[in-house]
């Protein structure tokens, strides 16, 4: 016995019946895609970072024009240049590893900023203390400096990832399955719009709740070499 | 087993060779010119310290000598090992240059992510390749000789000024390094917990270590120092045996500084 439409034993039913679509379409779609996405956008980010400060005004240069192009360009344009654009050239790539690379870079050139910030703001004498102890450049930069910018930069880039994870939904544009794309095509088929897409907010909201809790326990744990005041 | 000078030096140069010998050493900041030709000399197991006002070119002397500060002509040998500034000097030659030395900074300098223990045996296992287990035995003979044996697994913040200079000592002491560079070590502590600190750099004078220390605690000086230079204005203005410098110093501007710092309100 359905329920007649309109009615609240209605909604409560489309609400029940799409929840299980839409939030696999989180566990398969929009959780793994974050999380891939801020793995190859980190290492990415680490990278321009370290050409940003490094002492070659090439790579400095390259990197510069990098991070000026993903922050002035929408990430819904550079999706399409992937996924529409390059198989004019002869590359026709699959909507996930488009996802992929078109999030990581744009990822990437964001993070670059915090982790560069996060490794200026280490103390020089930190540097001179690696130095001492008979370190080269990168052996400092990898046990001493790295470590201890991670630390200040746990705040900056949960937001980033947080940000991410709500990216992701343009995802569903180049037909990635994920949870706003098994939203849509509930909404379309019921034509309940207004429930479905309150209803894959929330979802959102709750998974984003979750990664807030996840950032408190990393800094907590982070927080164990630095005084309480 | 503790890092002694004797294995510290095994590689020696001959006998009569200082362990440190610094030539015509020149530094500038922009205009502005930081050292004027330093000449210097420390013998194996000698303790060398450097006096001298503010601004007088003595932390920048002790940083040119492990190339925290790249001098713009002279040179540094440290044992077998000369570095001539006047030529480009490759990174690494520098790291090399550096390796012979350890340092003690004013403000400690601990690595915060590291435990007092990971501190100590990150230069001997990262860079010298020794095993975890034998860095680890010498850390802590090491931290027992400075009286933190208890704090082996504790954070830096959880530490005094005095115990953080302590760990800085032993951190130092674990690269058994040919000779240890002091820049005012105990500037930055509580009065009350300067004379630890001065008590264990006068242990290792008494062990043998070679020292260049940059202080302003002139007993220490008067104790503990084999030679004391006073600096000012980028030379060393006078050099001699504490005895005779402290009581007899020959100089007029070394008699102005020793006077100003022996009688602040006169």
């Amino acid at each position: 016995m359905t329920p007649e439409v309109g009615t609240l034993p209605y909604y409560w039913d489309l609400v029940i019946h799409s929840l299980g679509p839409i939030a696999l379409g989180g566990l398969t779609g929009t959780i793994p895609l974050s999380l891939v996405t801020f793995a190859v956008g980190l290492v990415i980010a680490i990278v321009i970072a370290l050409m940003r400060l490094s002492g070659s005004r090439v790579l400095r240069g390259i990197a510069r024009v990098y991070v000026s192009i993903i922050r002035g360009t929408p990430m819904l344009v550079q999706l399409f240049v992937v996924f529409y654009g390059l198989p004019s050239l002869g590359i026709t790539l699959n909507p996930w590893p488009s996802a992929i690379i078109a999030l990581s870079l744009n990822v990437g050139g964001y993070a670059s900023e915090v982790v560069r910030a996060a490794i200026l703001a280490v103390p020089r004498g930190q540097w001179e203390a690696g130095y001492t102890i008979g370190m080269t450049t990168g052996q400092a930069m990898r046990r001493i400096v790295l470590p201890q910018a991670a630390r200040v930069s746990v705040p900056p880039l949960s937001n980033t990832f947080i940000s991410l994870v709500k990216d992701t939904s343009l995802a569903s544009v180049i037909l990635v399955t994920e949870l706003f794309r098994e939203a849509q095509q509930i909404a379309a088929a019921s034509s309940e719009f207004l429930v479905l897409y309150i209803e894959a907010a929330v979802v959102y909201w709750f998974i984003c709740m979750l990664l807030a809790a996840g950032q408190s326990a990393i800094e907590k744990r982070l927080d164990r070499y630095v005084a309480h005041a | 087993m503790s890092p002694t000078p004797e294995n510290a030096s095994r590689a020696d140069a001959p006998r009569a060779a200082p362990r440190l010998a610094v030539r015509g050493l020149h530094k500038s900041f922009g205009a502005h010119e930081v050292l004027r030709g330093i000449d210097l000399e420390v013998g194996v197991g000698r303790v060398v310290v450097l006096i001298g006002p503010s601004g007088s070119g003595k932390t920048t002397l002790l940083r040119c000598l492990n190339a925290l500060e790249i001098a713009d002509s002279g040179t540094v040998r440290i044992d077998e090992l000369e570095v001539d500034f006047s030529q480009p000097v490759g990174k690494a030659r520098i790291t090399r240059l550096r390796r012979s030395s350890a340092m003690v900074f004013q403000h400690y300098n601990l690595f915060p992510h590291k435990t007092v223990l990971e501190n100590i045996i990150e230069g001997p296992v990262q860079v010298q390749k020794r095993s975890v287990a034998e860095a680890t035995a010498e850390a802590d003979a090491l931290l027992e000789k400075v009286g933190l044996a208890d704090k082996r697994d504790v954070y830096p913040f959880r530490l005094s000024g005095g115990q953080q200079q302590r760990v800085g000592i032993a951190r130092a002491l674990a690269l058994r390094p040919n000779v240890i560079l002091f820049d005012e070590p105990t500037s930055a502590l509580d009065p009350e917990l300067v004379g630890d600190v001065l008590g264990v750099m006068q242990a290792l004078a008494r062990e043998g270590w070679t020292m260049v220390v940059v202080t302003h605690e002139l007993a220490f000086a008067r104790q503990v120092a084999d030679e004391v230079l006073f600096l000012d204005g980028g030379e060393i203005v006078e050099r001699g045996h504490p005895q005779q410098l402290f009581t007899e110093p020959r100089e007029a501007r070394t008699r102005q500084f020793l006077s100003r710092i022996l009688n602040p309100l006169d």
